[in-house]
């Protein structure tokens, strides 16, 4: 820390094409090495924290520092499944006389644990024999991966909603009240609106995103007129959509008439995502709208006067001031894109094949898996995409694992949650320290400087 | 230093004199050198070692914690405990140790105030007291007077002559003449890190000035007299505030012609930053008009005035003038991305930033390992270049240049100015703000002078730098006899307490 540590230059050119953005996703490590420039000496930037902490992840998140943090996560996820399992943990009682007990059986349930996690997020190697040999159809080789998917598509949304918003400077904590408000107004446009097939299903999407884009213009605008804090806003914002949704499912017409428990009508066909492979298969479209998503996002980003305006605003928002772009009016602009990538994902959420119906869970955790998703893809469109894939996986083969091993789903919560710790603690350690540090070289020059 | 003497430390921006004093309380290491107290040298690791020494100072911004009382303040980092480890505040002591203080040096503090609500001199007292229950010998201020109204700063002289009288030695760094004169025993100005004289407070103003301001190397411009045309900036009667609501340009009226160059000279912080963001947009005006070309453009989005033809390089060039993470091609577009040929509709064309980004490098001479290298790995003044290069590379009526060779080498600050001239030689507008005299003097074909947040005199480039560094201390040569008042600056409108130093904290 008292060295002038490596700062990432972040020149950040995203992806061109699609196509290249495969390879340059995979071929994170070089890149993150190649931008990483010194730092100026002494050239007297105010580094917030938050930006101090993006910097610090650009610079630590490369592929291998990813696979690390998976490996060490899945470590401490082994000593959970052994502690938490009382047969196994009885025969660490006597470890010392027959220590190969212990080992034996917990060897035995971790790797069969993770094989069923593997099994149910990619590929199930029972399931292909069995359509080798006819006992099941090709649909059961395709389930994990269909379910993975399922899973992945609204954290793609959730996550380049608050990617985008750090890349702005700011940061979004309300991607899940803002997908909560999408979830709600996509979900009342499949129920109320008599619609054609198509035109309903259009419709129904782009009521979610205008639900999103109503909820983040509202902390954009506070911002933007008020100087008011996002992060306070979006987090108030979200128990408001948090409590609006679980009373608006128990109102006439709203909640469904032959239930007496929360749950809303459910979704007319007309408005539901297409499945892709088939109705045994849950992948629906709202993948490919991912995929997209993710394109459009990076473009923005890279390719667009609006991008340039944005990622100005978000490294020195002076320098785009003095420059003639005016900040508030980005600042609103952000939270509304942002707002509408959530609302998206939340309309994924019940107009694809999760749930068809508004109940008090139904966005689950999209919002706040999307700031680790985001996080996780170091805020880059495509980063977040693999990422989003990682949790999708992680969810999909932690339902299996729950099914076949017993091992609570809470456990891939855990799984998330250790990755992103090991992945972003030195980043934020290292934050830390450097605006200590940052902080007493500021009170140092501001005490030279003098006139 | 004597005991019982006040020195009084003179020298302009950046000259080192608060490095200097912050090397004496221990908060730099000095490189080489040594400190001698009472004859030993004393070697100090940091401010604790400074106060056992019996040298104390006073910030030019306070360190003191707003939401506590005085009191409190004044124990912080002393903390006097009642009744073991776990013990209470000793609040009472705290209490008596202010009133016994201010009551041996005259000094009103109410110990039970709280700071945020206490005007700006008393907090200042606050610090003095704080510093004076450590029993110091030796005070430092720096800077005391910058944020003080005049009255306020008569206060402070008296305080200091009775600490004076009380027998505690006094460093006084300032760069206001007028104040040094009013009190100093001993006056050491200097200039670029150096010593560059010693004197008396007899000594004239003029000669104090002629040592502050005087450089030994003269950069001088090659260019031919000036061809004014039609008035190209018109400012009237401009009114604007700094950051604090504190009034910073108070009535300026100004005229750049086209084909001209104007230089405003002035010591940093007489309302020339306040004056510049006002003409861009970036600044709400109170009261005046700013017309280019005939047209008002007062109210005007910062973007609107660019697009007017006006050229601007800010003076912090990293705060305002570069995004450090962006690459030297999109800064060199910063202000145009969305102009054609780079930016069509919402779509950026990134070969168009490239291909101009190449030129612009060879035109303007940045040394740079490539067009796609982050502008913040690139030296001071080839950051410089490129902010120069991004604002002459379009047509333009108006150029404003502030503080355009700040922390920029020889090689590029000639570069710089010569492409200042050559703008001028094609008819451009042109205004340079500069807190060295000498670049004024090079550069400008008409001199304009800000003195507390007014023009107080438009001279030609040909006026004797000396008189020129007496309008900067805000004495007009017909005032020159009158404005002799001892203690205080010398405000010869009076009725205006425009502040001396507003907003300029962290720019300088």
């Amino acid at each position: 820390m008292t060295n002038p540590d490596p700062q990432p230059g972040s020149p950040d050119k995203e992806p061109a094409t699609e196509a290249q953005a495969a390879q340059t996703a995979l071929g994170n490590t070089e890149r993150a090495e190649t931008a990483t420039t010194p730092k100026q000496p002494g050239d007297g930037g105010r580094p917030s924290l938050g930006r101090l902490f993006l910097d610090n992840l650009w610079a630590a998140n490369t592929f291998t520092v990813t696979l690390l943090s998976l490996v060490l996560a899945m470590i401490v996820g082994a000593v959970l499944i052994i502690v938490s399992d009382p047969d196994v943990l009885a025969t660490y009682s006597y470890i010392t006389a027959r220590p190969s007990d212990a080992i034996n059986s917990s060897w035995t349930l971790v790797s069969e644990a993770y094989a069923n996690l593997f099994k149910g997020a990619v590929f199930d190697p029972e399931a292909f024999s069995g359509w080798l040999n006819g006992s099941n159809g090709w649909e059961a080789v395709l389930a994990p991966i269909s379910e993975t998917l399922t899973y992945t598509a609204p954290l793609v949304f959730t996550g380049l909603s608050v990617a985008l918003a750090f890349r702005g400077g700011l940061f979004n904590i309300g991607a899940q009240g803002q997908a909560t408000i999408g979830v709600i107004l996509a979900a009342l446009a499949g129920f109320l609106l008599p619609l054609p097939p198509g035109l309903h299903l259009l419709v129904a999407v782009l009521a979610g995103a205008l639900g999103g884009a109503i909820w983040g213009f509202i902390p954009g605008i506070l911002k933007a007129k008020a100087g008011a804090h996002e992060v306070i806003n979006t987090i108030m914002l979200n128990y408001i959509a948090t409590y609006f949704l679980t009373w608006l499912i128990v109102q006439n017409g709203i909640q469904d008439p032959n239930r007496t428990d929360a749950i809303s009508r459910p979704v007319d066909a007309s408005a539901q995502l297409p499945r892709l492979l088939g109705d045994n298969l849950r992948v629906h479209a709202g993948i490919l709208l991912a995929v997209l998503a993710t394109w459009a996002v990076a473009w923005l980003l890279n390719r667009s006067t609006l991008g340039f305006e944005l990622r100005a605003v978000g490294a020195n928002p002076d320098a785009a001031r003095t420059a003639g772009i005016s900040v508030t009016r980005t600042y609103v602009l952000i939270m509304v894109f942002a707002g509408i990538l959530a609302g998206l994902g939340g309309s994924n959420m019940v107009l694809g094949s999760t749930a068809s119906a508004l109940t008090p869970l139904v966005v689950a955790q999209i919002g706040f898996d999307g700031i680790l998703v985001a996080l996780l893809g170091r805020v880059k469109p495509w980063g977040v995409a693999l990422a989003a894939l990682l949790f999708g996986a992680l969810q999909a083969g932690g339902n299996r694992m729950q099914s076949y091993s017993g091992i609570s789903l809470e456990l891939v919560t855990v799984l998330q949650a250790l990755i992103v710790i090991f992945i972003a603690a030195p980043a934020l350690v290292k934050a830390i320290f450097q605006l200590r540090a940052a902080r007493a070289a500021r009170l140092q020059t501001s005490l030279a400087k003098g006139w | 230093m004597e005991p019982g003497e006040i020195h009084a430390l003179l020298g302009e921006n950046g000259a080192g004199k608060s490095t200097l004093m912050n090397v004496l309380y221990g908060l730099y290491q000095p490189d080489e050198g040594e400190i001698l107290v009472d004859g030993r040298p004393l070697k100090l690791k940091g401010p604790s070692d400074a106060i056992a020494a019996g040298i104390g100072m006073v910030h030019q911004h306070f360190m003191l914690v707003p939401v506590f009382t005085v009191a409190e303040n004044i124990m912080l980092g002393a903390e006097q405990v009642r009744g073991g480890i776990a013990g209470l505040l000793d609040r009472r002591r705290a209490r008596r140790e202010v009133a016994e203080v201010s009551e041996r040096y005259n000094l009103r503090v109410d110990p039970d105030a709280v700071i945020e609500d206490l005007p700006v001199g008393i907090q200042q007292r606050v610090e003095i007291v704080k510093a004076l229950t450590r029993d110091v010998d030796l005070l430092i201020l720096d800077e005391p007077t910058a944020v003080l109204t005049p009255q306020e700063t008569e206060e402070l002289l008296a305080v200091m002559r009775s600490l004076k009288a009380a027998g505690k030695s006094i460093v006084f760094i300032t760069h206001k003449l007028g104040e040094v004169k009013a009190i100093a025993d001993r006056i050491t100005v200097i200039r670029r890190g150096r010593t560059v004289g010693t004197a008396s407070p007899e000594a004239s103003r003029d000669e104090l000035a002629a040592l502050m301001v005087g450089r030994s190397v003269r950069l001088t411009v090659d260019k031919t007299p000036a061809k004014p045309g039609r008035p190209v900036l018109e400012v009237a009667g401009l009114v604007v505030d700094d950051d604090r609501q504190v009034r910073a340009v108070d009535g300026v009226d100004l005229t750049v012609h086209a084909g001209e160059v104007l230089g405003v000279a002035g010591v940093q912080g007489n309302g020339q930053t306040e004056l510049i963001e006002a003409i861009m947009g970036l600044r709400p005006l109170l009261a005046g008009t700013v017309t280019l070309d005939g047209q008002p453009v007062h109210g005007w989005s910062t973007k609107k005035v660019l697009r007017a033809g006006v050229g601007y390089v800010p003076e912090d060039r990293s705060v305002d003038g570069l995004v450090k993470e962006f690459s030297v091609a999109e800064n060199l577009v910063l202000d145009i991305y969305d102009q054609p040929p780079f930016g069509a509709g919402l779509a950026l064309k990134p070969d168009e930033i490239a291909r101009s980004a190449k030129e612009r490098i060879e035109q303007f001479d940045v040394r740079t390992s490539s067009a796609e290298a982050p502008v913040g790995t690139l030296s001071g003044g080839n950051q410089q270049k490129v902010i120069v290069a991004r604002e002459l590379s379009r047509p333009l009526k108006l150029f404003i240049a502030a503080q355009p060779t700040r922390g920029v080498d020889v090689g590029s600050i000639e570069f710089i100015h010569s492409r200042v001239v050559r703008e001028r030689d094609i008819g451009t507008a042109v205004m340079v703000v500069s807190s060295e005299l000498d670049e004024v003097i090079g550069l400008a074909d008409r001199i304009a002078v800000m003195y507390r947040g007014r023009i107080i005199g438009v001279v030609g480039p040909d006026t004797p730098r000396e008189e020129i560094g007496l309008l900067m201390a805000g004495i007009t040569p017909d005032a020159t006899g009158a404005s002799g008042t001892p203690g205080g600056a010398p405000a010869p409108d009076g009725a205006a307490p425009a502040p001396e130093v507003p907003g300029s904290e962290d720019k300088a």
